[in-house]
């Protein structure tokens, strides 16, 4: 596979024509026959009994088919720690708890009859931060865990800790240290399309749910479990996903909302459709965890640092999903960002009666990149040295295996922290005064899967038919990234046809092989990876039956070419000679001998070889299937050890940036953003993921934040939750891809949907150190926070 | 109670009744089954919806259905060439690759279209100013912008 013809090569998506045209159908287009439309009854209150609910005169209106809370259905527990409860019974915990839910013949009857649902409540003071939830005789969000046992505080019963090397002697070892406490806001997903399903029972009690979900196979166990608890014990739920518009995460788990379309589609014996609004898509849908992270490092004389100390207190709301996991993730930076020696970790989750969260691009690595990335350029101001140095100093080095146990493969950090300096213009611009300036970051992150499950794996079947074309049945998902892209260039690649050749699956439980989901920026790494090795697969395969059948084929194509011009002057070439398994090559759908002349007549189409293969005595139909996990440990995270990933990405980013400090406005005036990619696949599709990467970056560094008052969220609309619009996007980007083919990576790739948005917030805020010398530790950066941040400087000096 | 409505959807004549309160984005995605039109917030702030009615990019979502009597409104569905030939505009966005998830795609295919009609030779300025009510959360905007240079200078090519 020396040389690529289609890896590397700017190719625009498969899908894109159609989501041009507006054929695409996203969960908000499809229609199921007889279909009700399902709508959700939420809490009152942050914290309340719940001591009667009323649906009677709901029930009554005309259009309506059913009308379920958790008193008239079974028992539905959902979330990792069954902490949560599809229909709250008893107790609501959080705003967007969901009290009851309505099946009606159309949503405007769905909505009147929500209206009609009386529900009363016995208001409970609530915690809403993570400090107040955690002081002695605080009122409890949960009284007891879910085997009914009573809980004494409202810590999480999870454990992320890591201790490696000796941090007294590290702190020791420090001629210099620096410490501060940085926080990262609650912010949401944001996806254009939102949030939905249509549920689906059939005679059996077999469930099909078209779901807006990342992960379709742990849905597809979530949806089976629930069908046992309703009494359709062994029946089998199907997951289908529809076009995705947007995941960053928010597809992760599965969500109350689509246990209640289950229910009432279960209740009505009807298809049943949920779609969440905006407004409920904010207040409802589950964000990014906000996080505060207290951090300490030291350097020695020479820069090198000695130690890192990190401890993290994260919001969890009310009850548990993959938000509570983030430290899982936040490890890995935290023992693994440039060379350090000596590092404590800790992380602490605590409930609260804000809403519950959930997974968002990035996954914990943003929240703690902001401290140790800040935290960084504070040490080396202390020590005297420039933040550039440091970072050289301490850069990771391939071969390395860092305090986490992290097996580093290629590096190219080192690369991109001097691409980022040069395109800067670092050492000039650092001193150029008059309120402006440049601030790097970089990052670390999973780049070769990301083993948090038993399983880490891809399936991937490839079914060839008669006329060459390929289709892929891939469980993973394509919700924007240009996963289908990638994947049909690998296929296309490995295999050896034409890219318009490899037609991917929709993705559906029912015809692709499992796939642990579409996160942790594996999606690419994994399938490509697939896709090589069931390319070879077929490529054996079909070798092995041409030895037979291709001078079959070229006997017959000379015979027709006689046939049609007597003159035809046939290659004087034993091809039966030739016909030998390892001298045969496919290349962009034609078989023929590797070292044969070039003669049209010797390359046979694939097609014609399919169906030679197919149509005789003994016939077969060509298809594989191939299941990649690849060589990582699932880590002790009790412990903070094991090998994650299988290699892992690096990327510096670095800003200029001018400050008002009369208005306290941040102008980027250039943006560079160097990643070590490995391996680029599809330069288009990866330049798109960067940028919208930074975008989200830029957004939660400026802008977006989740504001709550008293459990209550008060920005549910684009007008008061800023995302960047084109005009905030206004500035030069310069992306620089470093190539460091890694050995284990699809063709060199390292795995990089997330990275972009992870080192954004720190490289702008060290930017803005450098340019007015004050230093914003919380996000967003608004305004304000600079202005005040320069008035206390003022103060001081 | 419901009021007949007629106008003019893609160049055809097309007669529906509809409720009074009823928006151009329910008319074009219910009867009309033109769900190439996207709804994104329901609110007038993302774009998704976006059509043109008189040669003016318009929210679908706020907009009265029964506002669009007599008017020539185009939606996405208007812009292909043929079964298998996309528009210009469009093309170009899937050449530039300014398409990531899709959802708001359409909305700003229109948009661009709404000023390259109005204004074939747009200066970047004037390109944002045309899509500044379109979000996007996937792309930072950097391909769609290409998309929208490209097409323009194709357009301007055409004789």
């Amino acid at each position: 596979m020396s040389e690529l013809r289609y890896i590397g090569k700017e190719t625009p998506r498969p899908e894109g024509p159609d989501k041009a045209a507006g054929k695409a159908l996203y969960i908000h287009d499809l229609v199921v026959p007889g279909m009700l439309y399902g709508k959700i009854k939420f809490s009152a209150h942050a914290h309340a009994r719940i001591t009667h609910i009323d649906i009677s005169k709901a029930e009554k209106l005309p259009g309506v088919r059913a009308v379920i809370t958790a008193y008239n259905t079974p028992e539905v527990r959902i979330g990792f720690l069954r902490d949560n409860l599809a229909l709250k019974k008893g107790m609501v915990r959080q705003f967007r708890d969901e009290v009851a839910a309505v099946a009606a013949i159309d949503p405007d009857i769905a909505a009147e009859a929500l209206d009609l649902i009386r529900v009363e409540y016995e208001p409970l003071p609530g915690v809403f931060t993570p400090e107040e939830a955690l002081k002695p005789g605080a009122p409890l969000v949960h009284e007891t865990d879910p085997s009914g046992k009573p809980r004494k505080d409202n810590l999480l019963p999870l454990t992320y800790h890591h201790e490696s090397g000796d941090l007294q002697a590290g702190m020791k070892a420090a001629a210099f240290t620096a410490e501060g406490e940085f926080s990262t806001p609650t912010v949401q997903q944001c996806c254009m399309g939102t949030a939905g399903c249509i549920a689906e029972l059939d005679l059996h009690g077999n469930l099909t749910i078209w779901a807006k979900t990342q992960i379709p196979f742990l849905a597809q166990r979530d949806f089976i479990q629930m069908l046992a608890e309703i009494g359709l014990k062994g029946r089998n739920a199907r997951v289908v996903v529809p076009t995705l518009g947007g995941g960053f995460g928010s597809g992760l788990d599965t969500h109350a909302y689509e246990y209640i379309a289950i229910l009432l589609a279960w209740r009505t014996g009807r298809p049943v459709k949920i779609v969440y609004t905006r407004d409920e898509e904010f207040e409802c849908l589950s964000p990014r965890q906000s996080a505060s992270t207290r951090i300490m490092q030291g350097c020695d004389r020479n820069g090198r640092l000695t130690f890192r100390k990190i401890d993290v207190l994260q919001d969890n709301g009310a009850y548990t999903s993959w938000g509570a996991t983030f430290p899982t993730v936040m490890m890995l930076p935290s023992t693994s960002l440039y060379k350090v020696p000596n590092v404590y970790f800790d992380a602490q989750l605590v409930y609260t009666n804000n809403t519950y969260c959930q997974a968002m691009r990035g996954y914990g690595n943003p929240e703690v990149n902001l401290a140790i990335e800040s935290n960084l350029d504070e040490l080396a101001d202390k020590a005297g040295i420039d933040p550039l140095d440091i970072r050289r100093i301490n850069c990771n080095e391939p071969g390395e295996t860092t305090p986490m146990g992290l097996k580093v493969t290629t590096c190219g950090l080192r690369e991109c922290i001097e691409t980022v300096a040069q395109k800067l213009d670092w050492a000039a611009k650092r001193k150029q005064g008059k309120r402006r300036g440049v601030g790097m970051a970089s990052l670390f992150h999973v780049g070769g899967g990301g083993r948090i499950y038993r399983s880490d794996a891809t399936g991937l079947i490839l079914k060839l038919d008669d006329y060459g074309n390929v289709n892929a049945c891939y469980g993973g998902v394509e919700m924007g990234q240009g996963m289908h892209s990638v994947l049909s260039l690998a296929v296309a690649e490995a295999l050896g046809v034409k890219p318009g050749k490899v037609f991917v699956n929709p993705t559906d439980t029912s015809t692709c092989p499992w796939d642990v989901g579409t996160h942790a920026s594996r999606g690419a790494f994994m399938a490509c990876n697939a896709a090589i090795r069931a390319g070879k697969k077929l490529r054996d395969r079909i070798f092995e039956h041409a030895e037979v059948l291709y001078p079959e084929i070229v006997s017959k194509n000379i015979k027709a070419a006689t046939k049609k011009d007597p003159g035809f002057k046939v290659p004087d070439i034993d091809f039966v000679k030739l016909a030998k398994k390892e001298n045969f090559d496919l290349v962009d759908g034609f078989l023929f001998p590797k070292n044969a002349p070039l003669h049209p007549v010797l390359k046979v189409e694939l097609g014609a070889m399919l169906r030679a293969i197919h149509f005789r005595n003994d016939g077969e139909m060509l298809s594989t299937e191939v299941t990649y996990d690849p060589p990582n440990e699932l880590p002790d995270f009790t412990k903070g050890k094991g090998n994650m990933s299988t290699t892992y990405a690096y990327g510096t980013q670095g800003a200029e940036v001018e400050v008002d400090t009369d208005t306290g406005e941040v102008r980027i005036l250039k943006f560079v953003a160097a990643h070590d990619v490995g391996k680029v696949l599809n330069p288009q599709t990866l330049k798109g993921q960067m940028y919208g990467a930074l975008a989200q970056g830029f957004g939660y560094t400026f802008t977006e934040e989740v504001l709550s008052k008293n459990g209550k969220m008060q920005n549910t609309n684009f007008r008061d939750y800023k995302i960047p619009t084109v005009h905030e996007m206004s500035f030069p980007i310069e992306l620089e891809f470093v190539e460091t083919n890694d050995g284990i990576g699809p063709f060199g790739a390292k795995g990089v949907g997330e990275p972009g948005l992870v080192p954004t917030a720190p490289a702008i805020a060290n930017a803005i150190y450098n340019a007015v010398g004050v230093r914003i530790r919380h996000l967003p950066i608004t305004p304000e926070k600079i202005l005040a941040a320069l008035k206390e400087k003022k103060g001081r000096s | 109670m419901k009021t007949e409505l007629r106008f003019y959807v893609n160049d055809h004549e097309v007669m529906v009744s509809v409720e009074s309160h009823a928006r151009l984005l329910d008319v074009l995605r219910g009867p009309l089954g033109l769900t190439g039109t996207k709804e994104g917030c329901g609110e007038g702030e993302c774009g998704a919806c976006t059509v043109i009615v008189d040669g003016r990019a318009v929210n679908a979502c706020l907009f009265p259905a029964l506002e669009a009597e007599g008017r020539k409104v185009v939606t996405i569905e208007g812009l292909q060439k043929s079964a298998t030939e996309l528009g210009i505009l469009q093309q170009a966005f899937v050449d530039a690759g300014a398409i990531q998830c899709g959802f708001c795609t359409p909305g700003m295919i229109l948009s661009s279209k709404a000023l390259l009609d109005a204004s074939p030779d747009p200066t970047d300025v004037e390109i944002r100013e045309a899509l500044l009510g379109n979000l996007c959360r996937c792309t930072g905007y950097v391909q769609i912008l290409d998309a929208v240079r490209r097409a323009a200078e194709s357009l301007r090519k055409i004789p």
